[in-house]
């Protein structure tokens, strides 16, 4: 598919769509309303033409462009999908227009600013997942944080300032020595061109020494794993949850925690695999801590928003163990956990985010018994609490099976100590489920709540309808991401450093003894 | 014996100067107060046309004024950036000074002044040169900073300018006197071997000297302690002037040195480095516990001149100058945009007397006058270094430079110090767009001419940040001009 600009309209689509809401009023708020959910809608359609135009079988990049940006140093504008961002390009253009239905009666104040940021997120995220040229994905990584800033900060919750700095400045740190990282590649490889540099690095034209391969390894994963969260670097990620609009937080736990892993998938894997292989232990171990720990302190939580964030760290530390076994299946499995997280995690938040409309509270004891007056909304979130908990038939379900059995072939442990974490998962998300919509209804305040309207039952709707396909037409994905997953073992082979380090290990005996 | 039709041509920029300020000296006795356009024409002609004739020494590269001037693409890059900064600043002035009720005419010569001394500087190919352009530029800049005559921190502001200035000057001059008391001459090129018996260790001497005198001038640390106090208390579009084109013109200074003579690339580095990461620390921390708005930004100048360091240590400790020397140059243009936008606005949001110039008193801005606030944020996301902006990839090159050079540790402090000074800029657009406002006063038009300036530097801000590729060949051919070690 040489010579389209679908991935350059699919970036900046939502961007041109902003000028046409600064031509409204700022107090014409419906319009606002429909234009950006307008705009959005449209980018969702031609996001599907990817699906259409997309080569199966094939792990190349597709619908590539490729011009001259900077000459110097040779920057290129550089755009392409394969198996591994294709989903995720679809899964922003999907939550974009449910997170705008979501903020449709939520956001009364400063409507203009709010639609504004949230689609120049949207070109930011779908820029991130698509740039091929590290300068390029630098930009788009740095310059969504932006509108998320504003999202938090303007039309958070109490504490919003304190967690919009505290997101800010923690994915700062990480990204900017990734930033020297990448300068630095580019002074040992002369490009900025990922797949450039990916081929130099296979055919062993550009050859990294371990301690550089290890720092460039650390200063990449450091920005990614700040983004993830990994344990211990989660920090951030509470605060930002709850303080955050609806529409953020899906927009952060629906796409843009996964630009974190999608970077380590993209970036650390195939560039660093010695680093990578040397750390992944320790990386496991990180991941495993998150999946307990973040499961054990969403049990605990008195604050319904906090608990689905704190599930947020422990599902994102199953897609890390599943990228860092080195498996084929289980990196399928870590994409689609991945998606799966997008879909539930959003789905979740948006219902979060229904029942804060209704009682302005996100406190699980100023609910119970809603089962009696939302019965609509409590099918659904028990619908996609299951989904979260990872019920077969449903999506996640299908993600996290395939790292555990991916996971297992290799290390049996790992996996026996993540598995704790999908009982664990279920326990909170059930048991909050429990307090908050069985029971007598023990507020009065509750008695009269409105059940969902048409609006938020579309966005339940759709998005429910998602989960089921995912969960049991998960083939019509996985045969799309299948090429591009086992090729970034193809990536990691390196010919000559195998070579010398054989040729070392047979050395070594030699060395200190001499021949006996 | 008159110079010669080139050498002439060669100095068109600072003849138009020099004259266009002379003679707003001449008419401003004979206009009444009313008559202020003629003088605001005058100074914006002058400059402007100095800034057109910058095409004649373009044109005619070469020594000049038997080898007191160098004009090559280094002179001529530096001339550009100097003069539109006095354009702008000459524009961004008109309503600041209406409304503090100071006279027009001194003011704007006094810039043209400073302006010649500043081009002259980034030409000078000859130490006694540099200096007498050195004092001109700085003379011109002490008064400047007393315009406010009742204000006490105006006043404060120049003396303090004035006193530490003289001292760092004659470091400067005291430095030329060594030198030329190891090599025998004060041509810049003919400096590499020192000619007398121990000369070698005079000529390190002198080159320290030097560099203290500079050091002094674009606010490096240690010589760092006079900045903030005198950037709050000079007239807010003379700091704008300040912190850009001086500043400008003193790094220029130092990096012909540092590139003809061969004994300041060694001896310097360490010094270059340590003072790089003194100075990015001391502006950025120090920087973090101000309220007034242009402490902190006098503060944000210290940290930005220690980035400036970085990419000069990185031309020092390596054998290709250009790549550190093209940075410093394209950094210089990205920091001037960025610093003149930035005052300007502060001076003309800060009200009558510059009296609201607390973070506080930006309180909500952003629902007063959202235009202006978005600009602000933008300067400051430049400032910050955020990508899209000019600031980002100004860094950018500055990070590649100190790669290249294999100073990695200070690549790594500079990162650091990024998102330390993330802290502070991003405080001010917390309280320009999260809080609620709660002022007194009603918001503060824009006039036309400041709408005008914050344009140009809006659209500079982005254009260096989108599109570097034509400022930075011509910024690596300036470097690339200079003469090789």
């Amino acid at each position: 598919m040489r010579g389209s600009y679908l991935l350059t309209v699919l970036t900046f689509l939502p961007l041109a769509g902003t000028l046409a809401i600064f031509m409204l009023r700022p107090d014409d708020r419906e319009w606002i309303r429909r234009i950006a959910l307008a705009i959005s809608l449209f980018e969702f359609a031609l996001s599907l033409l990817l699906l259409r135009g997309f080569v199966l079988n094939s792990a190349d990049y597709q619908f590539v462009e490729l011009h001259n940006w900077i000459p110097s140093p040779p920057i290129h504008y550089h755009l392409g999908v394969d198996g591994i961002s294709l989903f995720l390009v679809l899964l922003t253009t999907f939550l974009t227009p449910i997170a705008i239905l979501a903020s449709w009666k939520s956001i009364e104040d400063r409507v203009r600013g709010f639609f504004i940021s949230l689609l120049v997120l949207e070109t930011g995220v779908i820029g991130v997942f698509v740039s091929l040229d590290l300068f390029e994905f630098f930009l788009f990584w740095e310059v969504m944080l932006i509108p998320m800033y504003f999202l938090i900060g303007i039309w958070g919750h109490e504490r919003r300032i304190y967690a919009a700095v505290k997101f800010i400045l923690y994915t700062m740190l990480g990204s900017i020595l990734m930033l020297v990282a990448m300068i630095w590649l580019y002074e040992l490889s002369g490009s900025f061109d990922l797949p450039q540099i990916q081929n130099m690095l296979v055919s062993g034209q550009v050859v990294l020494s371990l301690r550089t391969e290890q720092l460039l390894f650390a200063a990449f994963f450091l920005a990614f794993a700040i983004k993830v969260p990994l344990f211990p670097l989660h920090t951030w990620l509470p605060d930002a949850h709850t303080e955050a609009p609806t529409a953020g937080s899906v927009m952060l736990a629906g796409v843009l925690l996964k630009m974190g892993t999608y970077g380590m998938l993209r970036f650390c894997l195939p560039l660093f695999p010695e680093a990578a292989h040397r750390f992944a232990p320790y990386v496991a171990v990180l991941a495993i801590i998150g999946i307990i720990y973040g499961a054990l302190v969403a049990m605990v939580q008195t604050d319904l928003k906090r608990l689905v964030a704190y599930s947020s760290v422990s599902h994102l530390g199953f897609v890390v163990l599943g990228l860092f076994a080195f498996d084929p299946t289980a990196v399928q499995g870590a994409l689609y956990q991945m998606l799966n997280h997008g879909v539930s995690t959003g789905a979740l938040f948006v219902l979060v985010g229904m029942l804060y409309d209704r009682r302005h509270t996100h406190l699980i004891r100023e609910y119970g018994g809603l089962a009696t007056p939302l019965p609509v909304i409590a099918a659904f979130f028990l619908f996609v609490s299951l989904s979260s908990a990872g019920l077969p038939m449903l999506n996640g379900f299908i993600g996290e099976f395939l790292i555990l059995a991916g996971t297992f072939v290799h290390h049996v442990n790992w996996a026996s100590y993540a598995a704790i974490g999908i009982i664990l998962s279920a326990v909170y998300l059930l048991w909050a489920y429990q307090r908050v919509f069985f029971g007598e209804v023990t507020q009065d305040k509750n008695r009269t709540l409105h059940d969902a309207d048409r609006r938020e039952r579309v966005v339940l709707v759709a998005m429910a309808a998602l989960i089921l396909w995912m969960g049991i037409g998960s083939v019509s994905f996985t045969r799309r991401t299948e090429a591009s997953t086992r090729n970034v073992f193809v990536l990691m082979q390196r010919p000559q450093i195998y070579n010398a380090r054989a040729a070392l290990s047979s050395a070594r005996p030699a060395i200190p003894g001499g021949v006996r | 014996m008159f110079p010669p039709r080139e050498d002439i041509l060669r100095v068109m920029p600072e003849i138009i100067l020099s004259v266009s300020g002379i003679l707003l000296m001449l008419i401003e006795p004979l206009l009444t107060r009313a008559r202020r356009n003629v003088l605001v024409s005058l100074a914006a002609l002058g400059s402007g046309l100095a800034l057109v004739s910058t095409i004649y020494p373009a044109m005619l590269p070469g020594t000049a004024f038997s080898g007191l001037l160098r004009i090559d693409g280094f002179s001529v890059f530096v001339h550009v950036l100097v003069e539109a900064v006095a354009f702008l600043v000459i524009i961004g002035s008109v309503d600041y000074l209406d409304r503090e009720h100071i006279q027009h005419g001194e003011y704007y010569a006094l810039i043209l002044f400073a302006t010649v001394g500043m081009c002259v500087m980034s030409s000078a190919a000859e130490l006694m040169t540099a200096f007498v352009a050195l004092e001109t530029s700085s003379i011109a800049t002490y008064i400047l900073a007393s315009y406010r005559r009742d204000s006490p921190r105006s006043n404060e502001s120049a003396l303090k300018y004035f006193l530490l200035g003289s001292f760092a000057t004659a470091f400067f001059l005291y430095g030329i006197a060594l030198t030329y008391g190891a090599t025998g001459t004060t041509q810049l090129v003919r400096m590499t071997f020192p000619t007398t018996a121990g000369g070698e260790r005079l000529l390190d001497l002198g080159l320290a000297l030097m560099l203290v005198g500079l050091a002094f001038k674009v606010a490096v640390a240690p010589f760092q302690l006079w900045t903030p106090d005198v950037y709050e208390g000079a007239p807010a579009p003379v700091t704008a002037l300040m912190a850009s084109g001086p500043k400008a013109a003193a790094f220029a200074l130092l990096l012909r040195i540092l590139a003809s003579v061969s004994a300041a690339g060694t001896f310097w580095f360490w010094a270059l480095w340590v003072s790089a990461a003194l100075t990015m620390f001391l502006g950025n921390l120090a920087a973090i516990a101000q309220h007034n708005v242009k402490r902190m930004l006098a503060y944000s100048s210290i940290s930005h001149a220690g980035y400036i360091l970085v990419a000069l240590a990185a031309a020092a400790a390596s054998d290709q100058v250009e790549l550190g020397v093209a940075a410093v140059l394209y950094y210089l243009a990205v920091y001037a945009l960025m610093k003149l936008g930035a005052f300007i606005l502060v001076s003309q949001l800060g009200g009558e007397s510059e009296r609201h110039m607390d973070i506080d008193d930006f309180r909500g801005l952003a629902m007063r006058q959202p235009v202006a606030a978005a600009c602000f944020a933008l300067f400051l996301l430049s400032l910050l270094g955020l990508p899209v902006t000019a600031g980002f990839l100004g860094k950018f090159y500055i990070f590649q430079a100190a790669l290249a050079s294999r100073l990695i540790w200070l690549a790594v402090l500079l990162a650091i110090n990024t998102v330390i000074a993330a802290f502070y800029y991003l405080r001010v657009i917390v309280v320009m767009y999260m809080r609620e406002p709660n002022q007194t006063w009603p918001p503060v038009p824009m006039p036309w001419a400041v709408t005008f300036v914050l344009s140009i530097a809006a659209a500079g801000t982005f254009y260096l940040g989108l599109f570097p590729g034509r400022v930075m060949a011509l910024a690596t051919q300036a470097a690339l001009s200079l003469p090789g070690r």
